[in-house]
């Protein structure tokens, strides 16, 4: 499958323009990138868990989605769709419908790394054919920026305020993006809407192997990280640059980055543009918090080359 | 009338809903274990592993996702079934209310188990009970046979075009669950017949007409109005369910109405009751009344929506009434759920008895046939005397 843009503009657009999400969001811009991987000649079954996609694309009686969508709760959007795909083989094994289906989950990190994650993980483990698709902004946006287990060690939410006795969160995030990978599934991604070529591609993989699939996308939020609304892809490209956001596949048990960092920046540089770290850059601001980022970022980065068989500079 | 070919089977509670799972033969299952409900998605999954079902099982990792998979699998047009008890049934709670809000047909088997704490995997009907406002139709059960048969049943209740809710069937842990009864099963073709092919209004996998379900409805929209459609499907409800148990009677012999009134018309008082204990509380009513006393009794078989109209036409002759609950409702002194309801029913009525409740059986205790005689002795002295001593009474409680 192509990933030229003049191919890739000649698809049809599966979530229409017109919807509520803000100006400058990462979120529908992941969708677009992730929808444009999608076969040609499938139809699609798209389940959203609540959150600021939901709520802003299918305003009743109105829809964004040229294709069907479920929402039922914020937890649950990987049990729900299985139980739509157990029913769609049933059903085609019955030989009561004739269309093919792929089903596909767009979560935010909240209701994927945290509440969902149960629902995720029994997805994973009983083998639905499902690409599961977290557009992952570090903290709960549609509730008004509270923190989740993917937000960055020292960032400022509502409920993680940086004060006399805060320097914002306390703790690193979780490595979600490995622990869906240690559950042998046929492909597990981490993308960033910064590199759509990348992000297109893995879809097309996603969307083609037998089996629960998995990407884990950087879609910043400039509402929540304060930083003007026309910097999302600017940021989301200082994640990858800074190996933050360290972009790789895992296909089948193989690890392998797809996209290779030379001269990896300083995390400053992306972080102090970001006004949910401004505190750490203040004069009294904890720079310990700051060294323990790079440190952590470094750590990771150089397991994560381990894993994939590169190099350590 | 014909009555259909039936077999005289001895199964477990559990093991008569199997049956009636594999003869409704559902498009998607979603199974998680609890006690006292396993044995039916046990052997419902021995069904599916025999190739005697089409159903595609999903052993979902709990009874959250379990009502979930169910609510995606309604949703893309299949006919979906799962079973819990208990704590399993307090975990769906979310999603109980978004099944029946998005009018998604489907039937769950609950056997019914208290709720922690203390922890207590017995009989009572209070995880049901907790679901009661939840938009779901809720039928109550005797024994094995009215378990299969208000399984069957359910199916044509919830997908009938005026109703479109999901439905409860209810059984009593244990006491119906692993006691082992004499039940006739019908035919699988009969089964078939009689519960025909789903035909679902909307469908996630209608490639014709791409479908929204679940779409976001806020202050502007038409939230209210959704709801007050889906209290007018309840209140459809009660003619279909009574259509279809007066077409289930005219198939099996077993005919089925909101309740079940038994020797009522020369009453002066009655107990109303739920579930199994029916059968205990009619032996003693005849027992009574074969020494020449006036007690009747009423066996609730609809409690959701709940047949006001029918109770009061039932009862409003008597001099009094005992509810017997298996579960209280905390309120401080309004007795459990069955009283309450009852008790508002009759509010207009200008002739309508003294009520008395009793609350028994909580956590699995027993209600021996003794206990049942101490209530309707002291039910007895309320129709005679016109007064009421102690409303709300707790039966069987060690002193």
């Amino acid at each position: 499958m192509s990933t030229k843009l003049k191919d890739l503009v000649q698809k049809p657009e599966l979530l229409s323009g017109g919807h509520r999400m803000c100006a400058g969001c990462g979120g529908p811009i992941a969708v677009r990138q992730v929808l444009m991987g999608a076969p040609e000649g499938k139809k699609l079954v798209i389940a959203n868990p609540t959150g600021c996609l939901e709520v802003s694309t299918t305003i009743y009686p109105y829809t964004s989605w040229n294709t069907s969508f479920i929402h039922c709760g914020f937890e649950n959007a990987a049990a729900t769709l299985s139980g739509a795909e157990a029913t769609y083989n049933s059903l085609k094994m019955q030989g009561k419908i004739e269309d093919d289906y792929n089903f596909v989950v767009f979560g935010g990190d909240g209701g994927t790394y945290d509440i969902g994650f149960q629902s995720l993980s029994g997805v994973l483990e009983r083998g639905h054919r499902m690409v599961y698709v977290c557009y992952n902004n570090e903290a709960y946006m549609n509730t008004g920026i509270q923190r989740s287990s993917a937000t960055t060690l020292g960032a400022w939410t509502t409920t993680s305020p940086h004060g006399k006795e805060s320097s914002g969160k306390p703790q690193h995030r979780k490595d979600l993006t490995a622990i869906v990978a240690a559950h042998n599934i046929p492909y597990v991604a981490q993308a960033s809407i910064s590199h759509w070529r990348d992000l297109v591609r893995k879809a097309q993989k996603a969307f083609s192997v037998d089996g629960p699939a998995f990407i884990n996308v950087m879609a910043p939020c400039h509402r929540g990280w304060r930083y003007p609304m026309e910097k999302t892809v600017e940021l989301a490209k200082l994640a990858v640059q800074t190996c933050v956001w360290p972009l790789y596949e895992v296909e089948n048990g193989q690890w392998n980055l797809t996209t290779k960092v030379r001269n990896k920046k300083p995390v400053e540089e992306y972080m102090k543009l970001q006004g949910r770290f401004g505190h750490l850059f203040r004069k009294d601001g904890d720079r310990e918090v700051l060294d323990k980022i790079q440190e952590f970022v470094d750590h990771e980065w150089k397991k994560l080359l381990r894993m994939c068989g590169e190099e350590e500079e | 009338m014909v009555i259909a070919k039936s077999n005289t089977l001895a199964l477990q509670g559990t093991e008569a809903v199997a049956l009636a799972m594999k003869q409704i033969n559902p498009d998607m299952v979603a199974a998680y274990p609890i006690t006292p409900q396993t044995e039916i998605v046990q052997g419902f999954s021995q069904f599916v592993a025999d190739g005697e079902v089409d159903t595609h099982l999903v052993n979902v990792e709990s009874e959250h996702s379990a009502m979930s998979a169910c609510i995606g699998g309604a949703s893309a047009g299949g006919r979906v079934m799962t079973a819990t008890s208990s704590q399993g049934l307090a975990l769906m709670w979310e999603l109980l209310y978004i099944a029946s809000g998005l009018r998604l047909p489907m039937v769950m088997p609950n056997v019914n188990r208290t709720l922690s704490a203390p922890i207590n995997i017995h009989c009572d009907h209070s995880d049901s009970m907790g679901a009661r406002d939840a938009g779901w139709i809720h039928l109550f059960s005797e024994n094995a046979q009215e378990a299969y048969d208000n399984t069957l049943q359910a199916v044509r209740i919830s997908e009938h075009p005026q109703v479109r809710l999901p439905v409860m069937v209810l059984l009593d842990g244990f006491i119906i669950s692993h006691s082992l009864d004499r039940m006739e099963s019908l035919e699988d073709s009969t089964v078939k017949e009689f519960v025909d092919v789903f035909k679902p209004e909307f469908s996630l996998l209608d490639a014709k007409t791409p479908t929204c379900i679940g779409a976001f409805d806020g202050l502007y929209g038409y939230f209210f109005e959704f709801k007050r459609q889906q209290e007018e499907a309840m209140r459809n409800a009660f003619q279909v369910v009574k259509d279809v148990g007066k077409e289930y009677g005219e198939l099996t012999g077993r005919p089925y109405g909101v309740f079940e009134a038994f020797g009522l018309e020369d009453a002066e008082f009655a107990i109303i009751v739920l579930g199994s204990a029916a059968g205990t509380v009619r032996h003693e009513v005849e027992c009574m009344r074969s020494r020449g006393i006036p007690i009747g009794m009423i066996k609730l078989r609809l409690f959701r929506p709940f047949p006001a109209n029918e109770l009061i036409e039932a009862v409003s002759h008597l001099k009094a009434v005992a509810v017997f609950d298996r579960s209280d409702t905390f309120a401080g002194g309004m007795g459990g759920p069955v009283f309450t309801d009852l008790r508002s029913a009759l509010y207009e009525s200008e002739k309508k008895p003294l009520m008395v409740n009793y609350i028994y059986g909580l956590g699995g205790r027993d209600l021996p046939v003794e206990l049942i005689n101490k209530a309707a002795t002291e039910l007895e002295q309320v129709a005679q005397s016109g007064q009421v001593k102690e409303k709300i009474n707790y039966l069987g409680l060690k002193e």
